[in-house]
């Protein structure tokens, strides 16, 4: 029964995605626009975030995917404005749920950040603070941005703690993050990012330092408080089985550079750009006789010198000569489908699909 | 069990390494006139790695597998029970005599930005252990088989007077890789080697260790939490909960019939890259890990297992062994 129910609700989920993305009905709580966040070394400027455009409309989980050094990270912290020398906004426009962040006052930002939207880090141990109790901690979230009292705000607190699976709420709330393991201390992380309700939670790497059994449970987690409330998740991950599992739709990074996005049936289902392929077949695969692991050969490039045209061409397997020569453009290719590959220039039919 | 050269199994494989009934227990200090605290780290694991084989280890932190990892190393000295290599008792052995065997058994670890030198070149990290152990009388010697390790594990053999910062994880994990392959080694302990990398670089890793294994005969005792990983580079797997041996077995056989419960919680976790598998209603193992200073009775799992019954809280499970496969659970037969 429970499990029949479950399935309906995914297969509703499923057509939602495939109709809902498109449709002018759903409303957008994230529109990035061209976003180029530069950094200003020394040895020269690093275009870390190289014009990317990334849209979330409500209630999504959407996934941001690419190896380290591809921008993705620096991408969440533009959203926060929370970089810093020698790092700068340059260009582009990050609308949330219709107002511009970019260029806003830092006492204007205080006031977002934690209340319309928050994030979860990696490494939840980092990002508690250790001599306060984590009761505490999470309570200020509220206390900060809301005008309630203290007694108030503790309900509130022991409230999403039960929310996000916490036993012994109550208990807990005066325990100090070194006492709480670390599936339970990520447990208290994301309460403190939705216990202000946000519209957009920003998740960077939230389970990459857990164990598979307690990610599975945080992913799950994540999972359901999307469906309850009206927060939005760009999760940020390197892991394709973690966007599988969760995301609604995928954006796929390298270089700085948006390589290509797609609703995740669609992207799982009919890869296209080169890259994505190189980065699903680099997992070993369950099903699969030992052979060779296939690898995209050669390295991530160096930020301070990009190659010339597009940016996987020395590493990819269909290039061109017009690859190494300039730089393709996001080709859409249907079904909310874009892809940055020449080989899917208007035209050409795809001739890397199989 | 007894002769010390030819230690051989009922099938014929040659036994590389051996645990015999392996405790590990580390004193907690600061609280010692409470009790007895005592960490539990590694409870009764009896555990054959054979020649030319990779042996996964898995499970989740803190389940004891890195410290089994040093146990077969002689890193650390087990409480009780023996570590043997080709047969010999480490624990018998001499400083001299120890150092000798040492050479046959070397480790790379996790973190390739925390495991290399920051102030020594390539080349003097890659001829440390040669250096250590004497092996060549001359630098010209040293220094040709630096630049051939260099070049076997994909290292231009030219960047011998780099540091380690001017190299990229993946190329660290390389040089830790060619440190550890210096001395010809047999038996080399892989303690996660590669998941501080990125997926491409992870695979290209994995090929090399696989290639290297082929041309060497290595054998591995691989740990990992990372089932994928696991499958596709291992022969057998033995999974551990909490300092204890739950199942042991081939590879494919484990990961098409899981036995023990806890295995196949484990296996059901991993996010599958297929989002056609994504399940709403997954079959989540619920609740915290025991803590290894107070394990639970019985069998160490049943606090968390949904088959658990009276019995699992009172009586230890023996691993029963079936075959190739051995498990370690009251409610299933091996």
């Amino acid at each position: 029964m429970m499990t029949n129910l479950a399935a309906n609700r995914a297969a509703d989920r499923i057509t939602d995605i495939e109709s809902g993305i498109q449709g002018a009905a759903a409303q957008e709580m994230l529109v990035i626009k061209d976003l180029k966040t530069h950094f200003f070394t020394q040895k020269g400027v690093v275009p870390a975030v190289d014009g990317v455009s990334i849209r979330i409309p409500e209630k999504q989980v959407m996934g941001i995917v690419g190896e380290s050094g591809c921008g993705k990270s620096v991408t969440a912290m533009s959203i926060l404005q929370l970089i810093s020398r020698p790092g700068r906004i340059v260009g582009g426009s990050i609308m949330l749920d219709g107002e511009e962040l970019v260029g806003k006052s830092v006492r204007a930002m205080r006031d977002i950040r934690g209340d319309k939207v928050s994030v979860i880090f990696q490494e939840p141990m980092t990002s508690l603070n250790p001599v306060y109790t984590v009761g505490r901690q999470v309570s200020e979230a509220i206390t900060v941005h809301r005008h309630v009292g203290k007694q108030e705000a503790r309900q509130q607190v022991i409230e999403m703690f039960k929310a996000v699976g916490i036993p012994e709420a109550e208990r807990r709330f005066s325990s100090f993050p070194h006492q709480l393991s670390g599936g339970l201390r990520q447990r208290v992380m994301i309460a403190m990012a939705m216990v202000c309700q946000p519209k957009l939670m920003i998740a960077d790497e939230p389970t990459t330092a857990l164990d598979v059994t307690i990610e599975a449970q945080i992913l799950h987690l994540m999972r359901r408080l999307e469906e309850k409330s009206n927060t939005s998740i760009m999760l940020i991950t390197h892991n394709m089985g973690v966007v599988a599992e969760i995301c609604d739709f995928v954006y796929v990074m390298y270089a700085g550079k948006v390589m290509e996005q797609a609703p995740v049936f669609e992207l799982f289902d009919h890869t296209k750009h080169p890259y994505t392929k190189g980065l699903l077949n680099s997992i070993p695969k369950p099903t699969e006789e030992k052979q060779r692991l296939y690898n995209i050969k050669g390295m991530v490039p160096n930020l301070l010198r990009l190659p010339k045209g597009c940016r996987f061409s020395p590493r990819c397997e269909y290039a061109m000569p017009e690859c190494r020569e300039s730089e393709p453009e996001l080709y859409d290719c249907g079904k909310n489908h874009k892809v940055r590959c020449f080989l899917y220039q208007k035209g050409q039919g795809g001739g890397a699909d199989e | 069990m007894n002769n010390p050269i030819n230690h051989v199994n009922h099938e014929g494989r040659k036994v590389l390494a051996a645990a015999e009934n392996v405790v590990k227990e580390f004193k907690l200090s600061g609280n010692i006139r409470r009790g007895d605290l005592v960490v539990h780290a590694i409870t009764d694991v009896s555990l054959n790695i054979y020649e030319g084989e990779t042996l996964a280890m898995v499970g989740e932190s803190g389940c004891g597998k890195s410290t089994m990892g040093r146990l077969f190393l002689r890193l650390l000295e087990p409480t009780a029970g023996t570590v043997r290599f080709e047969g010999r008792n480490l624990a018998d052995l001499g400083e001299e005599e120890l150092r000798h065997l040492r050479k046959q058994m070397q480790i790379i670890f996790q973190d390739p930005y925390a495991s290399l030198n920051p102030r020594m070149t390539v080349a003097q990290i890659i001829a440390e252990p040669l250096n250590t152990h004497q092996v060549y009388g001359s630098h010209k010697e040293t220094e040709a088989r630096v630049k051939e390790l260099m070049k076997k594990v994909g290292i231009r053999p030219e960047f011998t007077n780099r540091y380690p910062h001017q190299f990229s994880g993946g190329q660290r994990q390389r040089i830790g890789i060619a440190r550890a392959l210096a001395l010809n080694p047999k038996l080399i302990v892989c303690d996660e080697p590669v998941s501080a990398l990125d997926v491409s670089i992870q695979a290209q890793i994995l090929n090399l260790l696989h290639d290297l294994q082929k041309e060497m005969g290595l054998t591995y005792l691989f740990i990992s939490h990372d089932l994928s990983v696991v499958r596709y580079i291992s022969d057998r797997i033995c999974v551990m909960f909490l300092g204890k041996l739950c199942e042991v077995g081939p590879t494919e056989e484990i990961f098409r019939e899981p036995k023990h419960p806890y295995t196949r919680f484990l296996l059901e976790a991993v996010p599958k890259p297929n989002p056609h598998l994504r399940k709403e209603q997954k079959a989540f193992l619920t609740g915290e890990m025991p803590s290894p200073v107070k394990p639970p009775s019985g069998c160490r799992f049943h606090t968390r297992c949904p088959l658990a019954t009276e019995r699992c809280s009172q009586e230890v499970p023996v691993l029963r062994t079936m075959a190739e496969r051995q498990v370690a659970c009251h409610m299933v037969n091996p």
